[in-house]
């Protein structure tokens, strides 16, 4: 028994952004990998109900080519919403969340951290899946090549939205019911440029415009919205 | 390395209903505080206070005569641990102790981990998740951050939960040189631990 061995010296730096980063970031994926359940739910809910839609409407080319980018959006829009609650609340119950905010880790780093590794579960294989569930709805190339460049840029705003909604329900009875009042209608204009970037394409526009506002609402959300998260987390622990 | 905490009329309510008001103590290096109380009494909310988890009605903490509330230093000094520590059921005991470390930016030497999970009684099980563990196995992995962790605070609640009388003698002898060290803590217990308290402090009565 060696426990009155020397006593490691005390740290002297408070930690750094990246290094809060990339700490939650390495420790939210070994999560996700240890527990695959919860991405593969979102991958298979995705593909099942966009595969569901040409079978329901009909297999008529021309509408759906219309509704494609719509449907695949929307698909991709509630998948991300299943995934919101398991971001902060395991770590909420079972007391990680205090000790992250009382290390000397800045809070936004590790936030920022933990919200990048939730999109690589749930963002990301939406995004890569997009253009194989396009070619059910018959889409042309170039249009899939917008429908997934829109998932690219769209899915990280929904991520950070969702953050900052779950955060606020933490600890809040009914919990589910409210993060989805608050989340969904926040999540419409990400919608309604995404789609609208495919379906520019579609129709023979650019969708650049269109990934032009999602890009700059992505930079907007990734400045404004984890100060955000930070102090809704804070409140759910007070 | 001294260091000291001192808090001034420390008040905190639950709801309509006061659970302390006008709390004050100090405590310096080599001392410990033990808050006692009934059940419900604010143990925990003191502790949390402390911490600065909770914000308190009115008063406030010192750390070395500075505001302790979301000053750097004192975060990097202080090792809390509540009825829920943070230990994630998916990692190993090995890698909950690992991750816990690297949060608090504490470097340790190839091997300390493993010695220290040694010293705990976890050595053969530290490769097995925590959801495997039992409750006292569990709060051994948090015995395995007190050893590693330099922390000059403890803020512990109820440290010595679910663990059996080896591991209250193990927790003990942490205590002990942790006291030794230079160290102080704070702990919210029933029990009567072999260093006796520097001070003792009585909420709710």
């Amino acid at each position: 028994m060696n426990v009155i061995a020397a006593r490691l010296p005390a740290p002297d730096s408070g930690g750094s952004f990246s290094a809060a980063f990339s700490w939650a970031f390495a420790r939210d994926m070994r999560l996700a990998i240890r527990h695959p359940g919860e991405t593969m739910l979102v991958v298979a809910f995705f593909v099942l109900v966009a595969s569901l839609f040409p079978l329901g409407v009909g297999a008529e080319p021309q509408l759906l080519q219309r509704i494609g980018p719509g449907v695949i959006w929307v698909c991709a829009l509630l998948s991300a919403f299943l995934s919101l609650p398991a971001m902060f609340a395991s770590d909420y119950a079972d007391g990680s969340l205090e000790q992250m905010s009382l290390s000397p880790q800045p809070m936004p780093g590790w936030v920022a951290g933990k919200i990048a590794a939730h999109w690589s579960a749930s963002g990301l294989p939406l995004t890569l899946l997009s253009p194989l569930l396009g070619l059910q709805y018959d889409l042309a190339g170039d249009t899939l090549l917008a429908l997934a460049a829109a998932l690219a840029l769209g899915t990280p705003v929904l991520s950070l939205l969702g953050a900052a909604c779950t955060a606020l329900t933490l600890g809040a009875r009914g919990g589910g019911m409210l993060l989805a009042l608050l989340a969904l209608p926040l999540f419409i204009p990400v919608l309604v440029f995404g789609a609208g970037a495919a379906e520019a394409q579609a129709s023979g526009l650019s969708a650049a415009p269109h990934l032009s506002i999602l890009g700059a609402g992505l930079i907007v959300a990734a400045m404004a919205l984890p100060p955000a998260v930070c102090a809704a987390v804070r409140i759910a622990l007070d | 390395m001294t260091a000291r905490l001192t808090v001034a009329g420390l008040a905190a309510s639950r709801g309509p209903s006061t659970l302390f008001r006008d709390v004050s103590f100090e405590v310096a290096s080599g001392e410990w505080l033990a808050v006692r109380g009934p059940n419900g009494s604010g143990k925990t909310t003191l502790l949390r206070c402390v911490a600065g988890l909770t914000r308190a009605d009115r008063g406030e903490v010192l750390w070395d005569g500075a505001a302790a509330r979301g000053d750097a230093r004192f975060h990097a000094s202080l090792l809390y641990a509540g009825h829920q520590p943070g230990i994630k059921d998916d990692l190993s005991a090995e890698e909950n102790v690992r991750s816990a470390l690297a949060l608090r930016a504490v470097a340790v030497p190839d091997g300390a981990v493993r010695a220290a999970l040694a010293d705990v009684g976890l050595e053969r099980r530290r490769h097995l998740p925590a959801r495997r563990l039992s409750a006292g196995q569990r709060r051994r992995i948090g015995l395995a951050r007190l050893i590693l962790d330099p922390a000059a605070l403890w803020a512990l609640d109820e440290p010595l939960t679910a663990l059996d009388d080896e591991g209250e003698g193990l927790f003990t002898r942490l205590l002990e040189r942790h006291l030794a060290t230079g160290g102080l803590a704070i702990l919210a217990t029933h029990d009567d631990l072999a260093p006796a308290p520097a001070r003792e402090l009585r909420i709710g009565a």
